[in-house]
């Protein structure tokens, strides 16, 4: 009897913990199967490199350059937003602040990283966005400047608690060495902690732009979702989440359409694995 | 009459609740070695970080009692540049992440030396002062984690010695480490007494009858006795101080 029961406890853990490995390979599996589907009829190269997205023209045309450059101008002005002051922030909380601010501020970090992104894509649809069109004097405030930095809003809670963890993980004695030969705080912290917690910052950059490239909805509200190659920051981009987002309900099963959104899909889960694969590589090096 | 170079008075430390040392009165003479004997918790490790103003990085700390160094109010002196003048070797060693030649460098490129011809000089000399520069010549750009333990610890040593310090502290040096790293670290001690001041705290009685000239012996927070060494292990007056240095007890 006992027996048995080990037997089940143990089986069923065992499916537990086999059971998201599966579902990635599931999902994986039926996103290549769609998604590759679309290369019967379209060249590869033609959807990568296209400069136009028009897939509902008369002939249709697939190519995701401009969603591409969309995401990456979005995700990198965002990484160049919430790096710096992520980063900052963690040290201010790991190292200088005082008890009691610590606590409200890791209280205030987390709190953010609860927003729902739709409660902060419509507060930047409200706020944001028509002081970015007053501000640059634009024609409309829906550009990829607003979505970087809403964005950044999102990448900072990731940033700042995993950096923070691996400040905190700096042995303690680093510390007194630098200071026991005269080691300024600040000195300390530049030559001597930042160093020895490099590769767990990396990774925490690395995770809070995973974060960034898979958002969706609040980039969608702000950005003007426009599928055009931008030439600066201060005009309309749309990104590959937002286009499946936009389009998925208005097309037909099975079409060329279809597919296409699917492939976008794939090209979305491999940055995301080769992001995330990066920041576990660095978070276990040593 | 000796140079007084640190006289301690009244000193008395808190951690919260915790009476750590209690009226401690000591001189510290130049050149001297100055070994601090007693059991655990005795207040010897805290005592020491007391004079390279660690003690401060622990939030429940207070004090009371004054110290003179180099005749003048310890506190008088900034933090950093008290710690440049009094430099600590922890009982475990502690290289930074950083090569062989960085780990040495640190202090003095902390304290405004940018030259790279003299840093490379305080490096080979202080390498050379720590009995390490012939082990290391070759491999100066190598992590410092690559160094064995006893090499570790005399980088260590080189480090603080390259802030030229005034008066070095040693906190157990050698108790992580093998009787030759050991033998090594107390030649480059006998060496270094020449020109420096050493506190040498330890556990290992017979550490402290060979290198000590002087010897204290600390048991819960105080001051038993303090003595030149051969006197203090021949001829105790305290029978505490010769019940821990015969073994009985600590």
């Amino acid at each position: 009897m006992k027996k048995l029961r080990e037997f089940i406890i143990e089986k069923t853990i065992f499916l537990s913990g086999i059971a998201s490995i599966l579902f990635v390979l599931l999902i994986f599996l039926f996103l290549l199967l769609n998604g590759l589907s679309l290369f019967k009829t379209v060249n590869f190269k033609d959807f990568l490199l296209g400069e136009n997205w028009s897939p509902v023209c008369e002939p249709p045309s697939f190519g995701i350059l401009p969603l591409i450059l969309g995401s990456l101008f979005v995700t990198l002005t965002a990484a160049i937003i919430s790096i710096p002051i992520g980063i900052g922030s963690a040290i201010y909380i790991a190292e200088v602040a005082p008890l009691k601010i610590k606590e409200f501020l890791k209280a205030m970090v987390e709190t953010l990283a609860a927003i729902p992104s739709i409660v902060l894509g419509f507060i930047g649809m409200v706020t944001l966005v028509p002081w970015i069109k007053r501000i640059f004097n634009l024609p409309t405030g829906l550009t990829a400047l607003s979505g970087a930095i809403l964005l950044s809003f999102m990448a900072l809670p990731t940033i700042i608690s995993i950096t923070e963890d691996a400040l905190y993980a700096v042995p303690k004695a680093y510390k007194e060495a630098a200071f026991a030969i005269g080691a300024t705080h600040w000195q300390a912290i530049h030559r001597v902690i930042l160093p020895a917690a490099y590769p767990g910052i990396f990774a925490a950059v690395m995770l809070g732009m995973g974060r960034v490239i898979g958002e969706t909805m609040a980039v969608m509200m702000v950005t003007g979702n426009a599928p055009l190659i931008p030439k600066s920051l201060l005009v309309p981009v749309r990104t590959l989440t937002a286009t499946i987002a936009a389009e998925m309900g208005e097309t037909v099963a099975g079409s060329e359409h279809y597919f296409s959104l699917f492939a976008i899909g794939i090209i979305l889960f491999i940055i995301s694995f080769i992001i995330n694969i990066t920041a576990e590589f660095f978070l276990h090096r040593e | 009459m000796v140079e007084k170079k640190v006289e301690v008075k009244n000193l008395n430390v808190w951690f919260g609740q915790t009476h750590s040392l209690k009226d401690i009165n000591l001189d510290i003479y130049d050149n001297e070695v100055l070994t601090i004997i007693g059991p655990a918790n005795s207040g010897k490790t805290t005592f020491l970080r007391m004079l390279n103003r660690l003690n401060e990085l622990q939030e429940n700390f207070r004090f009371s009692g004054e110290i003179i160094f180099d005749h003048k109010n310890f506190f008088d002196f900034s933090v950093q540049e008290l710690r440049k003048k009094i430099g600590m070797v922890f009982a475990l060693p502690v290289p930074l992440p950083l090569t062989v030649f960085d780990n040495v460098a640190y202090g003095p490129k902390l304290h405004g030396i940018r030259d790279r011809g003299k840093l490379k000089e305080i490096v080979e000399r202080s390498l050379r002062l720590a009995y390490l520069w012939e082990e290391v010549k070759d491999r100066l750009n190598a992590s410092a984690f690559l160094l064995s333990g006893g090499q570790q610890q005399r980088l260590c040593i080189a480090r603080t010695l390259a802030c030229e310090p005034e008066i070095i502290l040693f906190d157990e040096p050698c108790s992580g480490l093998d009787p030759v790293s050991t033998a090594k670290i107390e030649e480059a001690m006998q060496e270094l007494k020449k020109d420096y001041t050493l506190v040498l705290v330890t556990n290992n009685v017979k550490q402290a009858a060979r290198v000590g000239d002087r010897t204290a012996f600390f048991l819960s927070g105080e001051l038993i006795e303090i003595e030149r060494t051969d006197r203090l292990f021949t001829a105790p007056k305290d029978n505490r101080t010769e019940g821990y240095i015969s073994g009985r007890f600590g």
